[in-house]
């Protein structure tokens, strides 16, 4: 048996033992994950500077932060997540206790990607554990400090036992998936996705994609457009464009566009000075053939660039860059762009700009920018997304309320706050009956009457306003 | 292009003209479907018979009861459904409108199964059309006769763009299968179950698998033998077996197996006479191939209880199996028939050791006067639901969560769980441009003051909803005050809603 399947085994083991269960061991692991946060804190950077060049801020915010709060929030909300619900009974089942229990579903693998490495595999595994299963995490390969730093610190706080981490490239990553797990988070591109579900279809396993897709970001009515473009330019080139909720190109009419170009003009130079290159608060991208192709990806393109463009190979830099202009069959509207290139395309009217949006493949988020609360009603109830937030770009994934994930081409399922307990756990419904009250049973034993089945009609029919239909 | 491409394309073009979505539409629809189980309740039964031997009680009582329930849930509490929930909100979002909105998934593709066809077939399309998709129905060419009728009929009474019936087999599916739904929904067995996913994936379609397994059945010492056994004669040999959620083999000590025996006996002729071969009420194994794969069955096992069969008519007794092995032929895959193995077992621990070792059933039933055993049980296994002291009943309970887990499927349905399962939560956050400077402490150039702050406010969750709107405009006029750092006098004059300041507070900030 390889190595790997050795490690599944021994989680499989543990996990039949129970050990992970009970709910002093579910929240004394989420503790433990805050003292690797909180006793660490300098090393998270280091490693996310090394992968990606991220400035402080950038990492406290979005890759320890955001873990923090979803550590405290499920810690405090761990015991009634846990507890068992129960649910409204029909006129037959009055007597009987009708609930359900979350419970854990095994062994989980979750998959996590470079742009947030952290974050992509601690908020999952966060869900994992409060649901009390045990988790292989397979952090990405592309983000090697942190890859490393995982490996290092999660087998030292956290039961070794339960979780494991295991490293590797596509290979490895291939192999991994031909061993049976309960539930497979993925976080990553619709390619790959593919060859996980295909890989899940064999041993029945449930999985949650959460992949990308290109965020439209529209701009029409009436709006305070400096205001606008700070929040659009603040989304769009945080981590470089790397984030999957990123604003990945505008669509406004051509009044707007020579209104917004100055502003984020304006504001991009607030942000990182006139040289963003030399700004600490500007991150780089997480390689050279990412860094590659993006180049390609702007120099193919037909449309005018009115704000950077700059690149600088040995350091993995392009400069945050606006193009007008841009047609619907411009390389930049190709795939999602995931890098600090903004295409505005020209479209005149809302209607039309809707329309656009509707033609293409569902996104992880979409955004409106607008001052008129019908234009804002317009595109959230004629549009389809992941998630949806109007003057104002990706926070309202920090808001652990509200469940993360796509739908379509960007993604199946979702997590964040309980979201994350309920996915990987399987909702078990439970009905406790007792032994009284058999002479009612007797109607729907055969020999079938008619008279039997004018009785239990009747019992249906009274039912319009319970919580159930029953068919006995 | 083939008949199937057509009918998806079809169903794609309705939905996007977007006359699913409104909930007129959708009541409307609703109450057609209810119609159509009303007046072709003949057509349906008689159907049934040809199908699978089901008397023409059994019909309502198994079939279509069930769904006019759900029909009448759906449309009692759609309005409900569909409504945003909001959720908890930040410190920085409390003026902001912060809700889940379920919207439709778009076009989904049902394939039904043919022991319940309308049961299984009809009740995920009710949560489909409540939830406002499109759904191309495919029901299971096994019982032909009802997916004729589903076929025939059912565009009578439903919009027949939206909610086509493609009927076919193997081929046909496949041909289905290729195309791009935006949910698939099966009710099966776990190997067609695994095509169906790969299918899926293809086009990155989440799947709901219904599926089965070996629902084990544990019978305590310590409980009401005779009551436990006609519930379990009731559960087993309705519709002959053939029953996803059908107890599938009894576990119990070996001191009381001769005594479920007798009383199952006693059972089998209360309902079904002395020879059930002659009852209206007894069914009959859907077609010559299951018959001949469950008298495979009982080859290697005693048989304890009848065991008559004839081929011509696909029928097999209520038929009892006692001191089975657990490398009987009979326990290698779901029975899916009339033929109830009884597994000696010591108690509940080896009851628990066995079940563990094996896939993960759609349901376990336990019968036993025991609280702390029963809670013992399901502690200690798994499964998609659990039922104790009866069987099947849990099915028809709406506010529970139907479905399997492991090999027994994925995802769950019935009542509501259908609509949210059919639906997509849309995760919605709705600010305005206004407080613009409050986002300073976020933007860059980055300060280690701007941090501290942002550390503070940015991600703190604050459960405000029991808040009244002076409270929050209290709360929010000291955040601003804060981090505009403004002075004393100004909070003061924002604070006070007799002043201009608090007045465009209130305007702007009433939630």
């Amino acid at each position: 048996m390889d190595a790997q399947s050795e490690v599944v085994k021994r989680l499989r083991e543990s996990f039949r033992s129970g050990v992970s269960l009970p709910e002093n061991f579910r929240r004394t692991q989420l503790e433990a994950m805050v003292a690797l946060l909180r006793e660490n804190e300098q090393r998270v950077l280091d490693a996310m500077h090394q992968d990606l060049a991220k400035p402080k801020f950038e990492v406290v915010l979005s890759e320890i932060d955001i873990v923090m709060n979803e550590l405290r929030f499920a810690i405090s909300n761990l015991k009634t997540w846990m507890m068992p619900e129960y649910v409204g009974k029909n006129l037959a089942t009055k007597m009987d206790d009708c609930f359900v229990r979350r419970e854990p579903l095994g062994v989980v693998l979750i998959i996590g990607a470079w742009n947030y490495p952290l974050q992509l595999i601690l908020l999952p595994l966060i869900g994992a554990i409060s649901a009390g299963n045990c988790a292989v995490v397979k952090p990405s390969e592309v983000s090697p400090a942190t890859e490393k730093l995982l490996a290092e610190l999660i087998p030292k706080y956290l039961s070794p036992a339960c979780y494991a981490v295991l490293c590797g490239g596509v290979e490895e990553t291939k192999k991994l998936l031909e061993i049976k797990f309960d539930h497979i988070f993925f976080t990553g591109s619709q390619s790959v996705a593919r060859k996980i579900l295909q890989a899940a279809a064999v041993h029945l396993t449930p999985v949650t994609l959460e992949l990308g897709g290109k965020c439209p970001c529209l701009i029409y009515g009436d709006l305070d457009v400096q205001a606008a473009a700070k929040r659009l330019a603040w989304a769009k080139f945080f981590n470089v464009g790397q984030s999957c909720v990123a604003p990945d190109y505008v669509l406004c009419s051509q009044k707007m566009r020579e209104a917004l170009v100055p502003a984020l003009r304006k504001t991009l130079e607030t942000f990182y000075s006139s040289c963003p290159q030399k700004s600490p608060d500007m991150a780089r991208l997480i390689s050279q053939r990412h860094w590659a192709r993006l180049c390609d990806m702007l120099q193919r393109s037909k449309g005018t660039v009115v704000i950077g463009g700059e690149t600088a190979e040995e350091e993995k830099y392009i400069a945050p860059t606006v193009v007008v202009d841009v047609k619907e069959t411009d390389s930049l509207m190709v795939d999602e762009i995931f890098g600090p290139i903004l295409p505005i395309i020209t479209i005149e009217t809302l209607g039309e700009a809707i329309n656009f949006v509707n033609a293409r493949e569902k996104p992880l988020a979409l955004y409106i920018f607008s001052d008129d609360s019908e234009v804002v009603t317009a595109v959230l109830e004629r549009t389809s997304s992941g998630g949806f937030c109007s003057n104002d770009g990706m926070v309202h994934m920090c808001l652990p309320g509200l469940p993360f994930g796509g739908m379509g081409a960007s993604g199946m399922g979702n997590y964040h706050g309980r979201w994350g307990f309920e996915t990987f756990s399987h909702r078990r419904g439970c009905m406790l009956r007792g032994w009284a009250l058999e002479r009612i049973n007797v109607l729907r034993y055969p020999p079938y009457t008619e008279s039997n089945l004018g009785w239990l009609r009747w019992a249906t029919g009274t039912k319009k306003s319970w919580d159930s239909c029953s068919v006995l | 292009m083939s008949r199937e491409r057509q009918a998806v394309d079809t169903a794609r073009r309705a939905f996007l003209t977007g006359r699913s979505i409104p909930l007129e539409h959708r009541i409307h629809q609703l109450k057609s479907l209810q119609r159509f189980l009303v007046e072709r309740q003949k057509d349906i039964a008689l159907a049934l018979k040809k199908d699978l031997h089901k008397s023409e009680h059994g019909t309502p009582l198994y079939e279509t009861m069930g769904l006019e329930g759900e029909i009448s849930l759906a449309v009692d509490r759609l309005a409900e459904w569909t409504a945003p929930q909001p959720v908890e909100k930040t410190l920085l979002t409390i003026s902001d409108k912060v809700y889940i909105r379920p919207e439709p998934l778009g076009v989904v593709l049902i394939i039904g199964a043919w022991n319940y066809p309308w049961a299984v077939t009809i009740q995920p399309l009710i949560g489909a059309i409540a939830a406002g998709n499109a759904a191309v129905v495919k029901p299971s060419e096994v019982s032909a006769h009802t997916a004729k009728v589903m076929e025939e009929l059912l565009p009578l009474y439903l919009d027949k763009e939206l909610y086509p019936v493609v009927t076919g087999g193997v081929q046909e599916t496949q041909e289905l299968l290729k195309q791009r739904f935006d949910h698939i929904f099966y009710t099966g067995n776990s190997t067609v179950g695994k095509v169906v996913m790969e299918a899926a994936s293809r086009h990155l379609t989440p799947v709901t698998l219904e599926l089965g397994g070996k629902s084990p059945c544990y019978i305590d010492k310590c409980c009401d033998l005779a009551i436990a056994c006609r519930r379990i004669t009731w559960g087993k040999f309705t519709n002959c077996g053939q029953t996803c959620i059908a107890p599938d083999y009894i576990l119990c000590n070996p001191s009381i197996q001769d005594r479920v025996i007798e009383e199952i006996r006693k059972a089998v002729k209360e309902f079904y006479t002395d020879d059930p071969k002659t009852c209206a009420d007894y069914g009959r194994v859907i077609n010559a191939r299951h018959f001949k794969r469950v008298m495979a069955m009982m080859e290697d096992s005693k048989v304890a209880l009848g065991g008559e069969n004839e081929e011509s008519q696909c029928y097999i007794a209520p038929t009892v199996l006692r001191d089975v092995k657990a490398e009987a032929k009979v326990m290698q895959e779901e029975i899916f028939g009339p033929l109830l193995p009884i597994v000696p077992v010591s108690g509940v621990d080896e009851a628990i050791h066995f079940i563990k070792e094996r896939e993960k059933p759609l349901t376990l039933y336990v019968f036993s006067s025991d609280n702390k055993l029963i809670q013992r049980l399901i502690a200690e296994t798994s499964s998609g639901g659990v039922l104790a002291n009866d069987c099947l009943v849990q099915y028809s309970v709406s506010a529970l969560p139907f479905g399997g887990v492991g090999n027994s499927g994925i995802g769950t349905y019935h009542g509501k769980h259908t609509f949210d399962r059919l639906s997509h939560l849309k995760s919605c956050l709705v600010k305005s441009l206004a407080m613009e400077s409050l986002n300073k402490m976020r933007y860059p150039p980055h300060t280690a003051e701007k941090l501290g702050w942002a550390r503070f406010f940015i991600l703190k969750q604050v459960n405000v909803s029991h808040l009244g709107w002076l409270a929050k405009m209290a709360l929010l006029a000291i955040i601003a005050a804060v981090v505009l750092q403004v002075s004393s006098y100004e909070v003061h004059y924002f604070l006070n809603p007799f002043s201009l300041g608090g007045q465009w507070g209130l305007q702007r900030f009433i939630a």
